[in-house]
């Protein structure tokens, strides 16, 4: 591959990609929604969705496991693949990009994690009991929810959104054998057409887990809970507000990958919304948003044996934000317009205590009380022909940064004695998406631009320990804007009972943020053995390939599969870390009276292209085979739902590219889970 | 409404009531020159009385910032024209010695004189420290002799070093500033003297001190950026930058280089010597 990247100039590659994707015959990394779904989707075209809803919609056959955790959803979507720190708060990947190049929005809220090394990825703040779907794009598809790189990842919460309905509840509860997880859930829900009211609430607690052989993973354990209210009321006919209050905390989180644990995790995330079906007459479905929330993230290392020292490493974050949009209809254009804005206080702290308790107390700002403000309009124009369509789509943002706090200051000119307080950045983004079909034969193709600001801990961390490559980050003010330029492309031939699809795309990355080891530094973290500073490389080359099948050999039985390649580098030609080898997945599912069934096998190769600078080892090859049974009864008029089934069959011992510090997964394990809903 | 009216009046009343006393704040007072000081000994005499103050409540080892003010009883005023000089003695059981000190100068404020001493150790019960003052009181020349006690720093930081170089030499090295240390980049300051005999400490020019902070309590990191103590003529003081990247206790690792730079006392911190021979503690 590396060969295939080097015959291009490091200008015009864009067009070069796709003749190659072409003749690799392998095409765009994701299924892309070929028809725009009616519902609240509007004109966002989203590259795939993932239904979530544990109990509500009860669509037992994209489900196999109901009331597994948000990050194993995540983790079923062909396009996320999730970084492993331990059993909870796994971080999204897109198209091999981690936090800082997506944008992760909370039904369309910008939410910030408080973590600094990256323990709560904002998918760890709700659950699935909150949530009706998550809406991915990839690349600038992803630009309606923010500003980003590789993607955007929208997790809608679930509203009964005035359907009548009246009362309706559910109780469901899950057990898992491996870790003992036990999960107990409950809504009720009352509806109607001039008011609604969701409220919904989850507890999750989990044992450590045992990998392959029994061999337990100490400091796996998890306990969480959720509360969330969601309500409506109806103005008038075509006007409405809404409120939604989510609530959610997590104790004694056991990160076995890292050396420490987090004592707290807390979310407090609310909005209130006002909907208006049109506005001055020519637009429609106006939405406008106002929202606040709150972060609370405390680690802890006092349950672990041997710490060289005790640490307390508490962050907070804050964000308050709004957005409206509209859509615009006017013959075959379809505009969405948007204009959003947010401002986020990210500050953390750390305290260590010596050994030697007649010293005073260590202490350092490793955030420094960062504000953000970010301003940006979106607009896109879906453009319908004959057979076809073309979606052009722009991103305006106006960026800035200061900080806040002197202390901080004055800490990170240690490193940088010029430095700004301010940095202010203008985001652009722009794509273009072609959708054509001739016969049985889908082909999309699109190009796009889009621009990143640093984040918090790029730009402004202070020696923030990354325990996967054993080094000190600090960040750079003066970093400058990361940009990115790409191209997809994918061909789906689809049949009634058959649809193929092979789809590529392709990523230059200018300005690419990654720490750069500096000899000239001095470790902070005892044991570390460097420092990196975060650093603009020239540009790196990223490129996702894969292939799809489906295919009905009845009406209850379905077959899917699909296979993978991944490849990321670095202007120098070396390997960046946290790239997938080759994967794949295959499904065989079975669906009659009621009654769900599924075999299923995913795997990965050996990972040939790892780069030891990073920490990264060679991961093996494995392949785990997984089963799931389920059964819905009818109870009167209520529901009653069992699904059982057993992950990792043959108990394997293996780790992914993807498991920080090589944990091992988790073995075999039989989970049960049952859900009761009254109508 | 008329209660209202009575109101509103009793408003505007109060208004320029509190204007009017604002007005009176403003005339300017006149500056206090010994603000913020301790004032740690106050000898009196017949006619006058002769007052010490510090930044500290008490005479240290170390660097010690002094100020003297000399009040003429007769005229309740402090005397703007002593010519004040000055000599620390040490007594010790066999011998005694001097201290390095500067010169005690008037340029800031007319009736206050200003200067330092590097008090090498501190007084016990058979060994005492006392300071001579010869000034001019009425175009009369006096001279006074106080004891003074200097005691070792509450927080028990090295803040001074005396040492033989490898020249033979013996010196005194002094921590100055930061007085308040800051995560950030600190003005690093120390005076640095030669001890020529037991009376004479005459200023060391053009050495050079390399600096390295370090945390013992934390792996013994050091921190970037730090620039080495280089003299300063003006103010015959060794100035540098000191890098503290974390609250805590710093261990300032120093090498006392000549001017052919050859090392005359201190080591390279590595990973088989954690520490200097030459150094100053912090902690903040």
């Amino acid at each position: 591959m590396k060969a295939f990247i080097s015959v291009f100039p490091s200008r015009g590659i864009l067009m070069g990609c796709l003749w190659c994707a072409l003749f690799c015959g392998t095409f765009m990394s994701q299924l892309y929604a070929q028809e725009t779904p009616a519902d609240s989707l509007k004109l966002i075209h989203l590259n795939e969705v993932i239904v979530i809803s544990a109990g509500k919609q009860l669509d037992h056959q994209k489900q196999r496991k109901p009331l597994s955790t948000l990050d194993e959803f995540l983790e079923s979507s062909l396009s996320i693949n999730m970084v492993k720190r331990g059993a909870y708060a796994w971080e999204p990947t897109m198209n091999d990009m981690a936090s800082e190049r997506l944008a992760v929005t909370i039904d369309g809220m910008q939410v910030f994690g408080a973590c600094t090394d990256k323990m709560d990825p904002i998918t760890s703040y709700v659950d699935v009991s909150n949530l009706s779907e998550a809406q991915i794009g990839s690349s600038q598809q992803g630009a309606a929810f923010g500003n980003t790189i590789g993607g955007g990842i929208n997790l809608k919460l679930d509203k009964s959104n005035f359907k009548p309905t009246g009362w309706n509840g559910s109780v469901e509860s899950a057990f898992e054998s491996n870790n003992l997880m036990r999960v107990f859930g409950g809504e009720l829900n009352y509806s109607d057409e001039k008011f609604y009211l969701n409220t919904d609430g989850i507890y999750r607690k989990a044992d450590n887990y045992k990998a392959g052989g029994d061999r337990e993973v100490f400091f796996s354990q998890f306990e969480k809970y959720n509360f969330s209210v969601n309500s409506g009321y109806k103005l008038a006919a075509d006007k409405s507000i809404s409120a939604t209050l989510i609530y959610d905390e997590a104790n004694d989180v056991g990160y076995p990958a890292l050396t420490m644990d987090v004592s707290l995790a807390r979310a407090v995330i609310s909005s209130v919304s006002f909907n208006q079906d049109t506005l001055l007459g020519n637009f429609t479905n106006w939405e406008s948003k106002l929202y606040y929330n709150n972060i609370k993230h405390v680690m802890d290392d006092t349950k672990r044996p041997d710490v060289p020292i005790h640490m307390d490493m508490p962050g907070w974050s804050e964000t308050a934000g709004f957005y409206t949009q509209a859509n615009f209809n006017k013959e075959k254009n379809h505009f969405f317009l948007k204009l959003d804005g947010f401002y986020n206080k990210s500050y953390a702290e750390m305290t260590m205590y010596p050994a030697d308790s007649n010293e005073p107390l260590m202490f350092m700002l490793t955030w420094p009380d960062v504000r953000t403000k970010d301003v940006g309009f979106y607009a896109e124009d879906h453009i319908a022909f004959e057979k076809a369509s073309l979606k052009l789509s722009t991103r305006l943002a106006y960026h800035s940064n200061t900080v806040a706090d002197d202390f901080g200051l004055n800490s990170l000119k240690i490193f940088y004695p010029e430095m700004d307080r301010t940095n202010t950045r203008f985001l652009k983004s722009f794509s273009a998406q072609y959708h054509k079909m001739v016969n049985d034969f889908h082909f999309n193709g699109g190009v796009s631009y889009g621009e990143r600001a640093p984040s918090v801990s790029e730009g402004y961390g202070f020696y923030l320990f990354n325990s996967f490559d054993n080094h000190d980050y600090i960040g750079d003010p003066d970093l400058n804007t990361e940009s990115s330029a790409d191209a997809n492309i994918s061909v789906t031939y689809k049949k009634p009972t058959f649809e193929i699809t092979a789809a590529a795309n392709y990523f230059h990355i200018f300005n690419y943020i990654i720490g750069v080891v500096d000899n000239s530094l001095s470790t902070m973290t005892i044991g570390a053995d460097g420092v990196k500073i975060y650093t603009n490389l020239e540009y790196a080359q990223l490129f996702n390939a894969t292939l799809t099948g489906k295919y009905s050999i009845s009406n209850a039985f379905k077959l899917t599969g699909n296979i993978s390649y991944h490849r990321g580098i670095d202007d120098e030609g070396e390997n960046l870390p946290l790239i997938s080898p080759i994967s794949y997945r295959s499904a065989l599912d079975f669906y009659k009276n009621q009654f769900s069934a599924s075999l299923s096998v995913d795997g990965a190769g050996e990972q040939t292209n790892f780069n030891p600078t990073y920490g990264e080892t060679k991961s093996a090859a494995y392949a785990t085979l997984s089963a799931s049974f389920g059964k819905r009864f009818f109870i009167n008029e209520n529901d009653l739902f069992v699904k059982a089934g057993i992950e990792n069959i043959l108990d394997t011992y293996y780790s992914t590219y993807t498991d920080w510090n090589n944990i091992p997964r988790m073995g075999r394990n039989f989970y049960l889970t049952i859900s009761y809903s009254i109508n | 409404m008329k209660t209202l009216k009575y109101i509103f009046a009793i408003l505007i009343l109060s208004v320029s009531f509190v204007s009017c006393s604002d007005d009176n704040d403003e005339t300017p007072m006149e500056p206090n020159p010994v603000e913020g000081l301790n004032k740690i000994y106050e000898f009196p005499s017949a006619d006058h009385s002769v007052e010490i103050y510090s930044e500290k409540t008490a005479l240290e080892v170390g660097y010690n910032e002094i100020s003297i003010r000399i009040k003429d009883m007769a005229s309740d005023k402090y005397v703007t024209n002593a010519a004040a000089t000055w000599m620390p003695m040490m007594h010790m059981e066999t011998m005694e010695h001097s201290a390095p000190h500067s010169m005690l100068s008037n340029t800031e404020s007319n009736s206050v004189y200003k200067g330092y001493i590097v008090f090498q150790m501190p007084g016990n019960d058979t060994e005492y420290w006392d300071v001579t003052l010869n000034y001019n009181l009425n175009g009369q020349a006096m001279t006074e002799t106080h004891r003074v006690s200097v005691t070792q720093p509450a927080d028990g930081l090295n803040k001074v070093q005396v040492f033989m170089g490898s020249d033979d030499n013996r010196y005194v090295l002094a921590y100055v500033n930061p007085k308040t240390p800051q995560v950030a980049i600190n003005d690093f300051q120390a005076v640095l003297y030669k001890m020529e005999n037991m009376m004479s400490f005459p200023v060391v020019e053009n050495y050079k001190i390399t600096v390295d902070p370090r945390m013992p309590g934390m792996g013994n990191h050091s921190s970037p950026n730090n620039e080495d103590l280089t003299f300063n003529p003006t103010t015959k003081m060794y100035n540098g930058k000191l890098s503290l990247t974390m609250t805590g206790y710093w261990k300032v690792n120093l090498k006392l280089l000549n001017q052919s730079g050859e090392v005359l006392k201190g080591e390279d911190v590595t990973e088989s010597n954690p520490e200097s021979s030459l150094y100053f503690e912090l902690e903040f």
